[in-house]
């Protein structure tokens, strides 16, 4: 150290952050959103959904071993896994509607890691105290004390942790039965794999992480700037009316300063640690707790709330030039946002409801291509996969157009005929198929396969080729 | 061996001492949470040196040369286990497999699921060097997915072939064998007979009189038609499947000087069944009779 210039710190210390209680309507608005997600998280599994006797009556289900995925009404097949990029591609951009809409909502009130973090710090209040009791219990040495109410919050964190893994693993079995094969200590190695594991990181991302996980482990709170323009809504801090700010005692005049009185109540609610009155930050999960924390301070202050609230640059801008606050929902930006989604979804819905209750696959054999056959004739064989997505045991009818002469046979035990293969309910009927048919001017001549339900409605085709050798 | 430490006036860190171009690099020590883990790991692995084959001794001694491990535990063993499950779950096929008759087979789906997959894969092992592995064969290796047999197309036939060869050291084994007819015909009557066999099965011109021929001298295992005879595996000469060629030059090569191949027997080098699953096989690639 030659200089004696102070060393440059290459990574911020974290400061843990006790948040203090606070009551308003931005708080209860919050309980209300925990109560809710958390109850949907909770219960959904044990919704029940009548489907018949050949598939599971769980509402929403996805059952890995038998490859389905169940959503009330909607039933998913592997095949279909494009229907989850389509909800993927959907709740993206409902993502980004509502930030360019109402700004960073999804954070404050509906993400799992805020809601799960305030579910921790409430435990953490509950056991500890609130702020100033729990900075001085983490500062304290260790004692009788500061052990019981550690140990106590920490294991009541854990057994959160186990009912959010405990309940996951629910929405991949049957959820009554998986339940009474946990009381009864009969749990597969995987399912307590899956327990552990989210008990582990809901303890370690709620317990630990928390404003962490925003700051620096999210990818959206830091590409949601591009979604944000003039007319989102943020938490805003009114520095017209508020500054200078100072210490005011009873009977002070309000003349010639601003309505901050610098309490910090602000600051000392915020989940995140931030100081709002400096500004938008990155970190600002715009949760509106500062809001009703400073609501409060003025409301005992009688004068008018509102100096931190929700607010946009343009009405910011607005009202420091004295013009009229005005509500831009309707923009651009919002407009194409709810284009894109309208139309997704119209994609999605259409293939929902244009889903084929039956699918043909034909695979034609590689090796040999094809036959030649004692008369001249040609033979190819494939082979055919049908899907019956129904839940009922249906036949179907094979046919092929395009070749002359064509004649199908099914190769198999016993003897199935291609008018009527037999097909269980939500099963896949696989057939190797042999198809004659004279020899095509073509060397790889169209083959179409036609499949239709016997007596039933539900028919699919396949456009399949047939090969033959030159002359 | 250094005299004094080199602290990088920047950062307030000791340096290792190396320097290129100007820059030094930092002493950076690991980070702790890395180094307990290391430390961990270091004791986690005497666990393993106790309980698994860890270490080759000197002599050569033990398993394989080896520390044993108190679990006794290898991988040869774990093999071993894998192997046997499979077998055991062959096992419940095979004993009715090995009851069932071959129309039984025929009928029952489980079996005949077994049997083809034994099959195939036997076949790949053992048939596919001349069959090749789609069993459509080459010239002069019969392709097995048509309709046109030799020795005949039903299973009990495709199975007796298998076991006994072609041409093959057993005493039971098929054996056929063409004259070679360069000695006994003129080249003239060897191509009017070509041209006749050629008729058979492709429109064309038999003014030459090898239909006399042929009555003379290939009807008699032939047979008149040219359809050949399964019990004597002469082949069918009037259908559209040609074993050695179809061109006239082919047929008349063929018949002065026939090419015979070989077909080993089976019977000695598989199993009674998968013998039995490669006739199942064979019969299932679409070509097989009733």
């Amino acid at each position: 150290m030659s200089d004696g210039a102070a060393p440059v710190k290459l990574f911020e210390k974290k400061e843990r952050i006790f948040p203090k209680r606070v009551w308003g309507r931005f708080r209860k608005l919050k309980w209300a959103a925990m109560v809710a997600l958390l109850g949907i998280y909770y219960l959904a599994p044990f919704l029940r959904w009548d489907r018949g006797p050949h598939a599971p009556d769980q509402a929403i289900l996805i059952d890995m071993p038998a490859r389905r995925a169940y959503f009330f009404f909607i039933e998913i097949w592997p095949q279909e896994v494009y229907y989850l990029t389509g909800i993927l591609i959907l709740a993206a951009v409902a993502l980004f509607f509502a930030t360019s809409l109402f700004g960073r909502v999804w954070c404050g009130y509906a993400c799992p890691q805020t809601v799960w973090t305030d579910l921790f710090v409430w435990v953490e209040r509950i056991v500890q105290g609130d702020r100033v009791k729990r900075m001085r219990l983490a500062k304290a040495p260790w004692g009788f004390e500061k052990t019981w109410k550690l140990a106590l919050t920490h294991s009541l964190w854990l057994v959160i942790g186990m009912l959010t893994g405990g309940t996951w693993v629910f929405y991949f079995n049957d959820a009554p039965t998986l339940l009474e094969n946990i009381i009864h200590l009969d749990v597969p190695m995987g399912v307590l794999g899956w327990i552990l594991a989210l008990t582990f990181s809901t303890y370690l991302m709620a317990g630990f992480a928390r404003e962490q996980v925003c700051m620096y482990m999210c990818p959206y709170s830091r590409f949601q700037s591009a979604m944000f323009d003039r007319d989102t809504l943020i938490i805003g801090y009114d520095e017209k009316r508020g500054e200078p700010r100072g210490k005011y005692k009873k009977g002070d005049s309000w003349d010639d300063r601003g309505h901050c009185i610098d309490c910090t109540a602000c600051v000392q609610v915020c989940p995140m640690g931030i100081d709002i009155r400096d500004g938008l930050q990155m970190e600002c999960i715009a949760c509106g707790l500062c809001i009703d924390a400073c609501d409060g301070i003025m409301d005992k202050l009688e004068l008018p709330r509102g100096l931190i609230r929700y607010d946009t640059n343009h009405n910011q801008e607005a009202r420091d030039s004295g013009m009229k606050e005005r509500s831009h929902l309707l923009r651009l930006r919002t407009s194409y946002y709810a284009a894109i989604i309208a139309l997704v979804g119209a994609v999605m819905l259409y293939g929902l409801i244009h889903r084929s209750p039956v699918e043909l696959h034909v695979l034609h054999d590689r090796n040999p291509l094809f036959v030649k056959l004692s008369d001249g004739r040609i033979r190819n064989g494939y082979d055919v996969k049908i899907l019956n997505k129904t839940h009922e045991d249906k036949t179907y009818q094979l046919v092929i157009e395009g070749l002359n002469g064509a004649e199908i046979r099914i190769q198999g035990a016993g003897s199935l005929d291609a008018a009527a293969l037999p097909v269980f309910a939500d099963r896949v009927g696989h057939f190797r198929v042999f198809v004659t048919a004279d020899k095509p001017k073509d060397i790889r001549a169209d083959a179409h396969f036609r499949l239709e339900e016997v007596g039933g409605p539900n028919a699919d085709r396949y456009d399949g080729v047939f090969m033959s050798g030159k002359e | 061996m250094s005299k004094k430490k080199d602290i990088d006036s920047f950062t307030g860190i000791e340096t290792t001492g190396h320097e290129w171009d100007g820059i030094k690099e930092l002493n950076n020590p690991s980070p702790r949470w890395w180094l307990i883990v290391f430390f961990l790991c270091c004791v986690w692995s005497v666990g393993y040196w106790v309980l698994y084959p860890a270490w080759p001794t000197f002599s050569g001694d033990g398993e394989r040369g080896g520390t044993e491990g108190s679990m006794g535990w290898t991988q040869y063993d774990q093999l071993k286990d894998s192997q046997a499950e499979i077998r055991a779950r062959k096992s419940a096929y095979l004993a009715s497999f090995e009851a069932a008759s071959f129309e039984e087979v025929q009928a029952d789906e489980a079996l005949y699921a077994f049997a083809v997959a034994g099959g195939a894969a036997a076949f790949k092992d053992n048939c596919a060097t001349c069959h090749s592995t789609g069993g459509a064969g080459s010239a002069g290796y019969p392709n097995l997915n048509d309709d046109d047999w030799l020795w005949g197309g039903d299973i009990d036939t495709i199975h007796e072939t298998i076991r006994v060869g072609v041409r093959a050291v057993h005493d039971e084994t098929r054996f056929s064998e063409m004259p070679a007819f360069g000695d006994m015909l003129s080249e003239t009557e060897i191509a009017d007979v070509a041209q006749h066999v050629i008729s058979l099965s492709q429109d064309g011109d038999d003014s030459a009189g090898g239909a006399q021929v042929f009555a003379d001298n290939c009807a008699a295992c032939h047979s008149e038609n040219g359809r050949g005879d399964h019990a004597l595996g002469a082949p069918d000469l009037a259908d559209a499947i040609w074993f050695y060629g179809d061109t006239k030059a082919d047929i008349m090569s063929q018949v002065r000087k026939p090419k015979h191949g070989v077909m080993p027997t089976w019977e000695a080098r598989l199993d009674a069944n998968t013998i039995r699953q490669l006739a199942i096989y064979v019969h299932s690639l679409g070509g097989g009779t009733n």
